[in-house]
C-alpha cells in the first residue's frame, strides 16, 4: 500500500469501470470534440445561474457513468467529488439529488486526480465495492467568483488561461469487464508556494507543484519516466509546461525518455480559438483523462500513462491580500486493462 | 511594493521568479499602446459626430449636446455589452475600450447581468457598482482635490460665477 514517502501502490489492481464527460459549447468546437459523451450547445445548460448550470454538469456526468457501468446510484457506496466554486456548492448540490453518501474534497483543479486516488484507495482498501470520483467547472462561474463578471471588457494577458466548461466522473471497483483501464499507483502532493502572486499566471505558479510530484513519483516507485508512454500534466498550458520542461531537465528527471504532454494544450484549438496560454479549471484534466486519454487507453494506442493534475489553492481574497498562490499536484498512473 | 514583496521571498523562490519571468510571454505593451489609442480615438470621434448631429439636426447648444451623446454611447455601450460583444472587442482594444464612457457603462451593464440570479436588491442594484464603485469614489475625491487646488491657485474662481 504505502510506497516510499508520499505514494500509494494499488495492488488489488482497482480498474476505472465506467467514465462519462459532459462538456460546454466551446469544448465542443475543439479537437477533442469526438470524444466527449454529452456536448452541450447552451453555455446555461437550461438553467438559470452559471452555478446552476456547473452543478448540473455534475449531476449529468455522475449519472452517466453510473449509467455506463450498467449500476444504480443505490450501489455505488460513496461519492468522492470537488470543485472550485466556494464552499464546494457544486459538488456538494450535486450529492444531494444523487443521495449517494458523499466526500466532498478540495484540490481546486488537482480535484481530478484527487478524488480518483482516493476512490481508488478505498476501494483497494476493501472501504467499497464501488466509488464515484467526479469533479466539474464552468467557465463563467469561475470569471465570476475569481475575476470579471464574463461581459466585463477586460484585456487578457497572453499567460492568461481559459476555465473549461465540463464534467468528468468515474466508477472505480475491483470487479468490472475485461479491458477496463487499471489505476495502479498514486502519489499525494505537497502544496509548493514560489511566491507567484499574480492569478492571470497560474501555470507558472503551478509547474513547481507537479515537477515536485512527479519527482516524488519517481523516487517512491523506483521507476524512471520511460515507464509510461504518455505523462500528462492538468492545466499548466503553455507557459507552465515550457516552465515544468525546464525544471524537469534542471532537477535531472530524464522526462525525454517518455512524451510528455499538458491537457490543458490538448482540449482547444489555439489557432481557431482564443484562449491565450490555453484551458484551466478543474474539468480540464477531468475530461481530457477522461474522455481523450482513457479511450487511448482501452482502444490499446496507449498502455501506461501517469496523470498529474495541478491545483492553484488561492481564494478569492486571498490573492486580494496580496497573497501568493499556493499550487499543489496529485498523480495517478493508470495501465491498460488485461 | 515591488521590494517590499521580494525581501520575504527565498532564495530558491526568487530564482525561480528569474526563471519563470524569462519564459513568460510579456504583455505586446507598445502594440496595445497603439490599439488602444486608435480604438479610443474612434470612440472618440463617434462621440464628437454624435454631439454635432445633436447640434445640427436637434437644435441643441453645443455644450447642452454633451449630454445627450454620452447617453447615446452608454446605450450603446449597454446594448454591445448584452450581446457579447463588447468584452470580444476589449481583448483586442484593450485601455481603449475601458477608458472613455463607454467602458464605466460596461463594467456596470457586465455586472449587473452577472448578479442578476442574486435578485433585485443584493443582486443587480448592489452588484453593479463591483466594478464602477470604485471608479466612482475615486473620481469624487480627486474632483475635489483638483477643486481645492484650483480654488486656492486660481484667483477669482473660489467666488463662483
Amino acid at each position: 500500500m504505502l510506497k516510499g514517502h508520499q505514494s500509494w501502490h494499488f495492488a488489488g489492481r482497482p480498474k476505472i469501470i465506467s467514465t462519462a464527460t459532459v462538456v460546454g459549447p466551446f469544448e465542443g468546437q475543439g479537437p477533442l470534440s469526438d470524444d466527449f459523451d454529452v456536448i452541450h450547445g447552451d453555455l446555461y445548460i437550461g438553467q438559470d445561474s452559471w452555478e446552476k448550470a456547473e452543478k448540473k454538469l455534475l449531476e449529468e456526468s455522475a449519472s452517466l457513468a453510473i449509467q455506463h457501468a450498467g449500476l444504480t446510484k443505490e450501489q455505488i457506496q460513496f461519492f468522492f467529488g470537488g470543485d472550485l466554486m466556494n464552499q464546494i456548492i457544486s459538488s456538494s448540490f450535486a450529492a444531494r439529488t444523487l443521495a449517494i453518501p458523499y466526500i466532498g474534497v478540495f484540490g481546486a483543479c488537482s480535484t481530478s486526480m484527487e478524488s480518483l486516488a482516493l476512490a481508488a484507495y478505498i476501494v483497494n482498501s476493501g472501504g467499497a465495492n464501488y466509488a464515484l470520483a467526479g469533479t466539474c467547472s464552468h467557465n463563467a462561474s469561475v470569471e465570476k467568483q475569481f475575476r470579471y463578471p464574463t461581459e466585463y471588457g477586460s484585456q487578457k494577458p497572453p499567460t492568461a488561461q481559459f476555465t473549461v466548461t465540463g464534467s468528468g466522473s468515474a466508477v472505480v471497483s475491483l470487479e468490472g469487464p475485461a479491458g477496463s483501464p487499471v489505476l495502479t499507483s498514486a502519489t499525494i502532493g505537497r502544496v509548493i508556494d514560489m511566491g507567484i502572486s499574480d492569478p492571470f499566471n497560474m501555470g507558472a505558479a503551478m509547474a513547481p507543484a507537479a515537477v515536485d510530484t512527479i519527482q516524488a513519483h519517481f523516487r517512491d516507485l523506483q521507476i524512471e519516466p520511460s515507464y509510461y508512454d504518455l505523462i500528462v500534466t492538468g492545466d499548466l498550458s503553455k507557459v507552465g509546461y515550457e516552465i515544468a520542461n525546464e525544471l524537469l531537465e534542471r532537477h535531472g528527471i530524464p522526462i525525454k525518455q517518455t512524451t510528455y504532454k499538458d491537457c490543458g494544450m490538448m482540449i482547444y484549438d489555439y489557432e481557431k480559438q482564443n484562449v491565450q496560454a490555453g484551458a484551466s479549471g478543474c474539468a480540464c484534466s477531468a475530461v481530457v483523462t477522461y474522455g481523450h486519454l482513457l479511450r487511448k487507453l482501452r482502444s490499446g494506442e496507449l498502455n501506461r500513462i501517469l496523470v498529474v493534475a495541478t491545483g492553484a489553492l488561492l481564494s478569492p481574497l486571498s490573492f486580494q491580500q496580496g497573497e501568493s498562490i499556493p499550487c499543489i499536484a496529485h498523480a495517478v498512473a493508470i495501465e491498460r486493462g488485461g | 511594493m515591488a521590494k517590499k514583496k521580494n525581501k520575504k521571498l527565498t532564495p530558491t523562490q526568487q530564482q525561480y521568479q528569474r526563471l519563470a519571468a524569462d519564459i513568460e510571454p510579456k504583455r505586446p505593451v507598445a502594440a496595445n499602446c497603439l490599439k488602444a489609442f486608435f480604438s479610443g480615438g474612434i470612440i472618440c470621434l463617434l462621440g464628437e459626430c454624435i454631439r454635432q448631429a445633436f447640434v445640427h439636426f436637434g437644435g441643441f447648444s453645443d455644450k447642452d449636446a454633451a449630454g445627450p451623446m454620452a447617453a447615446v454611447l452608454v446605450i450603446a455601450s449597454v446594448l454591445l455589452t448584452s450581446f457579447g460583444v463588447y468584452d470580444k472587442i476589449a481583448q483586442w482594444a484593450g485601455a481603449g475600450t475601458a477608458v472613455p464612457i463607454t467602458g464605466f457603462a460596461n463594467s456596470m451593464a457586465s455586472s449587473a447581468i452577472e448578479h442578476r440570479p442574486e435578485g433585485f436588491v443584493l443582486g443587480v442594484a448592489a452588484g453593479m457598482f463591483q466594478l464602477a464603485g470604485s471608479v466612482i469614489v475615486f473620481g469624487t475625491v480627486a474632483a475635489f482635490i483638483i477643486g481645492i487646488i484650483y480654488a486656492i491657485f486660481v484667483p477669482g474662481y473660489a467666488g463662483g460665477h
